[in-house]
Formats: structure tokens, sequence, C-alpha cells
């Protein structure tokens, strides 16, 4: 096989989490019955007209700041049109020659722990469409226009991308801002937040890009990702079969895991884009970008550069702890506890214990059974030497499940460590005078049997035996060993 | 008699309980049963719900308040919405719309009291000169019932020139208001592009459509724009400026005043229709007006630059009339396509049919540059030229339409000369000015009209100078023989 470069650009489409329309009034909350949210604007009545949610305009100035990109004076709104029942006027709302944001970037760290800069375009402001429902409808099809008119953020990024890694990483990325910036709730079950491929290969080293397909409507990370590979595959197939790749729109079937062409370029619609001569150009002055800014919370980025290095954490674990919002808020009131000292124990545990307890009982860390003031109690202990790590998981899953304080928990199941150094010698003791094979083994080189002789303590001690003194008093009694 | 009285004449009547709204409405509902059935100027009569909204304005008169529209009847050209009425806007497509909805213009004339009589006829979609587009069919001139009205609120314009109400609502989209208003001897008024709201009028042209007044005389038309305009949050294009007191603003003095009268106006102008401008130039000239010639050399360009803005505009804005959601939906569709092609094939007719697709072409890849994109430059161009002379003149002056009123049936094969009947009134609308059509004598024994145009917001200004006028003339208190 040769060598195939591939190249990917994502069209990202993010519903904004404003609360009401982006030309209407009605309400924008998800699963309300079909048509409840509907307004005779929405529903685009003879004469009603469309008037700007502004806090729509906001919220893209917000993101466009986030990724360093130009806020346009004066953008306009276009219509894009086309016939099609979820589409109630027979044009989208859109923007095309002149989006509110252009040319901002994005930094993302790829697997081999290098970073990569993906550029971004635009974003533009558009209205989502309604859907169409097919079931239990003998004969007819339903139309649901609650969703029409819901403010989308349509983020389209430079063909920068070279893996479906890369791309995954990138929209990850993007996932993480707008939950940041809180102009999206990220939800991909409900279509919140989505993407459309676009993707070629060509021969590595050729500067001309290849024939692009779009894959349309991808809505979780893993799909993005299954689908790029089955399309890289096929097109390098097509390719070195002889054939060409046409340029088509292609939708991703993930229960086949295959992608399927839905248009050809010759098939799709002259949209007569024109600008909306309802809507007056979005001016937006300085004055505006400033207060937007001052609204800006710390970006993921920079949130992680100061976990690195103010609290010394790897860069893999600041990035962990940045991904969220929430995630990195709750890491930052363990550590106000506890002392940044002890950041790095922080940082195992919030990632570790409470990380699987969340995901294995789906909970929302805001409204975790472990407060960060509970957890950094639990941590003080292991800090203090008052129980061991071990015994600190143990701790943490009655915290857990009984809501109890860490201490409570210690006191009342006596799991207070043992550093009575005369108690756990004379368990030592017993335990060598029981185990005469092993203790020559040892004093004859096999060091591994100190583990042995450990765990026999401890199994002995009910686990409570602190392990460190443990072992150095072990080590003195065994003696002769290297 | 009651329908030639002025709405201030009627107003003081219906205050001082000489009159009632009542007695007023039954007045006009009979007259427009009796006169009506040669004009074809009304789709929907309204009479049950007029008798009751006059029976509550005479309650409102009653209790002592007092307002210079309540209890007056009007007639809504029948492309604003009415809550709970028939809005057919002269299509087979919304034949069976019942607008859910007050239009602003509908609902702020609710408020000032005037009482709705019906819904006048129109062509469709507010697309023609003539109103022989209309699916409910022509409405015919009460100067003579072989010609048209105008269009495209011929019936607006028709019920007001037989005094079927107070005053008529219209639109304004190439000329709508001003060209029937002349042909029919009645005073029209467009307004600023964005004086008025467009919330609730089913659209056109968006950046053209602007809604206005047919009535007797400027003084009357100044009262109802009055409560017509002023600034809409449900129309982004609507300004928010303050409404001046028209009313009060028509006896100021045309000492001092610079008319401009526009050279390209008067090409080929036919003799006898020169010499009405310049007999009311004359009359202008008596008040202490002072007239110069000004030229828009980019004015002849108005009529091919409005043939690409407004199909473009009406091709997108009629998308929604896909048999759907409201209106006219084809019997048995087979399939999507099916649906959308035989409900649209259906229920649009000739002209709209037309237009779409013009709008459809220029708008599409390949074309869109040397069609849409010049149209909007050749605008700003008018737009400048505008500009430009309202440096040197306060209002512009001219013929309202090259002839008066022609044969119903003579250009409607011949949509090209149909077009060219709106040479006049285009310019107005490309550059969003104010117009305003008053008449001004006869041809043939039928009324022409006098166009005044002024720069952005000077209504006052221009029912001012037709006030004047009407004040040193009589053309506008005549009526066709059978109206009086």
């Amino acid at each position: 096989m040769a060598d195939w470069e591939v190249v990917i650009g994502l069209e990202i489409h993010a519903q904004l989490a404003t609360r009401s329309k982006i030309f209407s009034g009605s309400a924008t909350a998800y699963g309300a019955p079909p048509n409840s949210q509907a307004s005779l604007v929405d529903l685009a009545y003879p004469g009603v007209l469309p008037v700007l949610n502004a806090e729509a305009v906001r919220m893209a100035v917000k993101f466009g700041l986030a990724i360093g990109a130009t806020i346009a004076s004066r953008s306009i709104f276009a219509r894009k049109n086309y016939f099609y029942p979820d589409l109630p006027k027979g044009y989208q709302i859109s923007q095309y020659e002149h989006p509110v944001v252009s040319r901002g970037s994005l930094t993302v760290m790829l697997d081999d722990g290098t970073a990569k800069t993906i550029g971004i375009t635009r974003a533009h402001l558009e209205e989502d469409a309604g859907k169409s429902l097919h079931e239990g409808l003998a004969h007819a099809s339903g139309i649901d226009l609650n969703r029409a008119g819901t403010p989308l953020l349509e983020i389209v990024s430079e063909p920068d991308m070279r893996s479906a890694k890369e791309a995954v990483a990138y929209m990850k990325k993007i996932h993480t801002l707008v939950r940041y910036l809180e102009i999206c709730d990220g939800n991909m079950q409900e279509g919140s937040f989505r993407c459309d491929a676009n993707v070629s290969v060509r021969p590595r080293g050729q500067e001309k890009y290849g024939t692009r397909a779009e894959i349309k409507n991808l809505n979780s990370f893993r799909f993005v990702e299954k689908a790029i590979q089955y399309e890289v595959a096929r097109q390098v197939e097509l390719i070195e079969s002889g054939a060409k790749v046409v340029q088509e729109t292609r939708l991703y079937d993930s229960d086949k895991d295959e992608t399927r062409s839905m248009r050809s370029k010759e098939e799709a619609n002259d949209y007569r884009y024109f600008p909306d001569p309802d809507l007056l150009p979005v001016e937006i002055d300085e004055g505006f970008i400033a207060t937007v800014r001052a609204t800006l919370p710390e970006l993921p980025d920079e949130k992680a550069a100061r976990f690195a290095s103010d609290l010394g954490l790897s860069v893999y674990d600041a990035g962990v702890l940045s991904a969220s919002r929430e995630l990195g808020a709750y890491f930052e009131a363990v550590v106000a506890e506890l002392g940044t000292a002890h950041a790095k124990l922080a940082a195992n545990w919030v990632m570790g214990e409470l990380s699987s307890a969340l995901n294995r009982d789906n909970v929302e860390i805001t409204v975790s059974r472990v407060s960060p003031e509970s957890l950094s109690g639990l941590l003080a202990r292991i800090v203090d030497a008052t129980i061991s790590g071990k015994i600190a998981k143990d701790v943490f899953e009655a915290m857990w499940s009984e809501g109890k304080a860490a201490d409570v928990i210690i006191e009342t199941q006596g799991l207070r460590q043992i550093t009575d150094s005369g108690a756990i010698e004379s368990v030592i003791d017993a335990v060598i005078a029981a185990n005469p094979k092993q203790l020559a083994d040892y004093r004859a080189g096999k060091d591994k049997l100190l583990m042995f002789f450990a765990g026999q303590v401890q199994k002995a001690m009910a686990g409570k035996a602190n392990p460190a003194q443990l072992n150095d008093l072990l080590k003195a009694k065994l003696g002769g060993a290297a | 008699m009651l329908h030639n009285l002025t709405i201030g004449e009627l107003a003081e009547h219906l205050a001082t309980g000489r009159l009632s709204s009542v007695e007023l409405t039954r007045h006009f509902l009979a007259r427009i049963e009796r006169l009506n059935p040669a004009l074809n100027a009304l789709i929907t009569l309204t009479a049950d719900e007029a008798l009751a909204t006059a029976a509550a304005a005479d309650r409102r008169l009653a209790a002592g308040e007092s307002g210079p529209l309540i209890g007056i009847p009007l007639i809504h050209k029948d492309i604003f919405c009415t809550d709970g009425v028939r809005t057919s806007c002269g299509s087979r497509m919304l034949d069976n719309f019942i607008a859910p909805y007050d239009a602003t213009v509908v609902a702020r004339l609710k408020a000032a009291g005037a009482v709705m009589l019906g819904k006048a006829n129109m062509d469709e979609f507010a697309m023609g000169s003539s109103n022989e587009t209309s699916y409910y069919g022509p409405v015919k001139n009460p100067w003579d019932t072989a010609k048209v009205p105008g269009g495209s609120s011929g019936g607006s314009a028709a019920a007001m020139a037989a005094r079927f109400a107070s005053f008529t609502t219209g639109t304004d989209t190439g000329g709508s208001i001003r060209q029937p208003a002349a042909l029919t001897g009645v005073t029209g008024v467009k307004p600023t592009y964005g004086r008025v709201s467009r919330f609730g009028l089913v659209a056109f042209a968006s950046s053209l459509d602007q809604a206005g007044v047919f009535a007797r005389s400027a003084a009357d038309a100044a009262t109802v724009l009055k409560a017509m305009a002023g600034f809409d949050p449900l129309d982004s294009t609507s300004v928010d400026t303050p409404v001046p007191d028209y009313p009060a603003l028509l006896d100021a003095p045309l000492k001092g005043m610079k008319i401009g009268l526009l050279r390209e106006f008067f090409d080929g102008l036919e003799a006898r229709a020169a010499a009405l401008i310049h007999d009311a130039l004359k009359i202008y000239t008596s008040l202490g007006a002072s007239t110069v010639e000004v030229s828009l050399p980019h004015l002849p360009l108005s009529v091919p630059t409005y043939y690409v803005v407004a199909p473009a505009e009406c091709s997108s804005n009629l998308s929604r009339f896909d048999g759907v959601r409201f209106g006219y939906r084809c019997e048995q569709p087979k399939d999507l396509a099916d649906l959308y092609k035989r409900s649209r094939g259906e229920g649009f007719g000739a002209e709209v049919k037309r237009r779409i697709m013009t709008g459809t072409y220029v708008l599409s890849a390949g074309y869109f540059d040397a069609y849409y994109l010049k149209a909007q430059k050749v605008r700003r161009l008018i737009t400048d030229d505008f500009r430009a002379a309202f440096l040197k003149v306060d209002l512009l002056i001219g013929p309202t339409t090259p002839t008066p009123a022609f044969d119903i049936g003579a250009k409607i094969d011949d949509p090209v000369t149909m077009y060219l009947n709106d040479i006049y009134t285009i310019g107005a609308n490309l550059a969003g000015l104010p117009g305003l059509s008053l008449p001004c004598g006869f041809v043939d024994g039928l009324p022409m009209g006098l166009q005044l145009m002024g720069p952005h917001f000077s209504e006052a200004k221009l029912l001012n100078a037709a006030h004047q006028f009407q004040q040193m003339t009589d053309w506008h208190n005549r009526t066709a023989r059978g109206y009086e």
C-alpha cells in the first residue's frame, strides 16, 4: 500500500444554550411534546418576521474570543433556500459571506504528547431545522417543529487534521471549550453537539488535496472516529483499485459501521444564498466585545498550565483535571482544604477513586456523594498516617455508600493504622516463627519473599499496620537480605 | 352625506353624539352592498364583526373616551393578517387561510377604535399593477368600469374612490399605493421604509414592502398615518424614531420651500398629463415655493433593477407556501415532490409563478453576480441620486403614472408593458423614500395623480405640501358619477 495522507476538516454544530430560540420567543427545552414549542414565527406563518436573540450573538462572540478569533464588526444573516418539510420557511437563516467569528485556532494534545494547532476558519450563527417523524403514522409523515429555530453555532475548521484520532481530539477540545464557556450543554445524545466531517486522502508529499466526501451528522466521538476510519479505508481502496473518489455527501451507519452515499455534487442543492432583508446587519462594537471578554472564565489551556506550573502536576494530569470546568473546580476545592503540597495526592484520588465511582453510578460531579471537603478529610488521614492508602480506598467506598465523614468511619470501624512498633514486632516474630522455610529462602537471596512476610503480617493485623513502618521492621528482623 | 365627510368631521359628530358608529357603519355597509357588485373591490365583508366593533366604539365614546379614529370605518387590504378573518392575499393559495393573529397595523388601528368593514381585493400577493392577477377577479375603476383601478392595492383604491369607508389601507412595494391612488382619484401615502411595521403583512419583497393609507385627503391620511406609524419590536426593519404629529403640521406655510421637478419623469410624458403637473407647480409657486429642475441619472434603471430585486426576494418569501402547514394543498399527493409541485402549481397564479421563476433564476449559482448583485449596486446608485437631489431641494414632484387608467385586459398579456406602468413610483421603493400621490386633474375624464417624494421620514412635509395644494384645489373632492 502506498503512503497515504489523510486530510480532515470538521464542521461542528453546537446548539447554543439560550432559553429562547434565535429568532422567536419560543422555549428551546429538549423533549417537549411535538410542536408545543413552535410559535407562529417557528411555523413560518404568513406575515411573521424574525427578531434576533441578542444572547445568541453574545455567546458566539464569547466563543470567538476564546479561540483568539476576529469578531466581525458587521456580520450579515443570509437565507439558504431549499424545500424540506422540516424547514417551514423554505429557507434557513444562516450566515454566509460575513460570519460573526472568523480566523481563530485551537491547540490539541496528541497521543504522543505533542501539541498541534488546528485552524478555525469561521464560526457562524444559524437556526436549526425541525424534525420529520415517520414512526406510528400510516401513509404520512409527521413534523415536529420544536427544534426549528434553535440557535446553532457552526464551527468550521481548516482541513488541518491528519487522522481520525486528531479529529476526535479536536472535537473533544471544542466540546470542552463550549461547556467551559457555558454556551452549549454539550449533550450529544440530544443532538446539542454534532459534526460533519470532510474527509479526503492524498499521496504523502502531494500538495493538492484529494476529492473529499462529507460525512453528515455524527453525534458521538466514537462515531466520528469510526466513520472517518471507514471512509479513509474506502477512499484508499477506491484509488488503489484504479477508481476515483467522487465529491458527495455520505451518511454513517453505526449499526453496519460504514458510510453510504446520500447525494452527489450534481444532485446538490443550489441554495441561492442572499442577505435576509428581514434582519439588519449585526453591528458589534469594541465596547460590547470588552463586556463579553470580561465574562470569559479561565480557559481549559490556561487552567491546565496553572495546574502544571503552580501545583506541579504532570501535563497529562493537568489536562485531565481541566477537561471540564466542574472537575477542575472539584479538584481545586480539595487542594484548597488539603494544601498545595498534596496536590498530586488529590489529583490521583479525583482522577482515580472519585471518577470511577461517579462513572460507575452515573453521577455528575456537581452532585457527588462525596464532597470535596469530605474527600480532603479522607486524604488528610493518609497524609497524617492515620490510615494507609489501601485502607483509605475502603473508607472511601463506605463514605460513598453511607455518606459519612472519613473520621467517623475510621473510628467506628477501628481502621486506625497501628504504628506501635512493639505490637507490629510481636506479630512479625510470630509470622517468622511460623514460616521457617520462607525465612531460609529469603536469607538465601529470594528478596521477593519480603512481600510474602509483609502480607502475612498485614493479614494477621487486618491490614492496619503502617506499611512503611512494617517494611522497615521486617527488613531488620529478617536480616541478612541484600 | 356621511361618506363624504372627513374623518375629522365624523369624529366630531361621533364625539358629540349626533352620530353613532353603528349608524355610520350601517351607512357604509349599505353602500358597499349596493355599489360593490359593479366594482368587486372587496374579497371579504365582515358586517357582523363591524357592527359589534362599532357598538363597542360607541360605548367607548359614551364613556367619554376621545380619539380621532374611534368608531371610524375602514377597509384593510387583504394582505394584512386579521385575527379570525380570512387573509387571502388575493390568492387561491390562501383562500382557506384564517389568520390566527393581527398584523401590527391592524392591531394599532383596532386599538385606536377604527371599525373594520372588510378586506379589499388586490393583485395576487401584491404582484400586479392593475388588480387583474387576483384570484377573486379584477377590480373595476369607479370612474369607468371598463378600466383598471391600478394595483396592487386596487381594491383599497377603488373602495376609497367609491367611498365605501372613511379610509382604506394598502401596501406599496413598487407603487402599489400611489399608482392606484392616482388612477382612482384619491390620496395615497407610501411612508418611508421602516416607518410602519411590516409585521403581519404577507411579505412580497421584504426590502421594499411598506404599508400605507388611502384617504379622501391629505388631512385624513395624516390622521390615519399617525395611528399606524411607529417602531415595532416585532419588525427588526422598523425604525425607532418618534412619530411626528402629522395633523398638527398640515398648515405649515410653504413659503421658501424648494421643489425639484424631475426631468426624467417628463421624458415622453403625454402633453396633457405634463400640463396638469405644470398647473400644479403654478399653485405651489403661488404658495411661495420655488421650483428647480433636477436630474436623477440612474432613475431610468429603476424598473429593471426592481424586477430583479423584488422577484429575488419573493421567490424566497413565497417558499413557505408549500401545502404543509396552511393554505392550499393539492388533492391526494403521491409523495413529497408531488405535494410541493401540485400545491404550488395549482395554488399560485401565472404572474406569481413568473416572478418566482425570475427570482429563482437571478439568485442561482452563476447568475447571482450578473443579476442580483448588479441590481443591488444600481439600487445604491439610485439611492445616492436621490440623496444628492435632496441636498438641493425639499421635495421632488412629478406625475404618479404616465397615463390615466387603462382598459381591463389591455396589458395583462404583456408583462413588460405592465411593469413600465410603475416607472415613476419604483424609485422611491428602491431608495426607501416616502411618496404621496394626490389627485391633480383629469385626462379623458379619468383622474391623474401628482406625486410628491421627500427624504427619509419627511412624511410630515409631504402631507403638509399635499394639504396646502388641496386647500387651493378641489380635485380630491371629486367623485365618480354614481358614487357622489
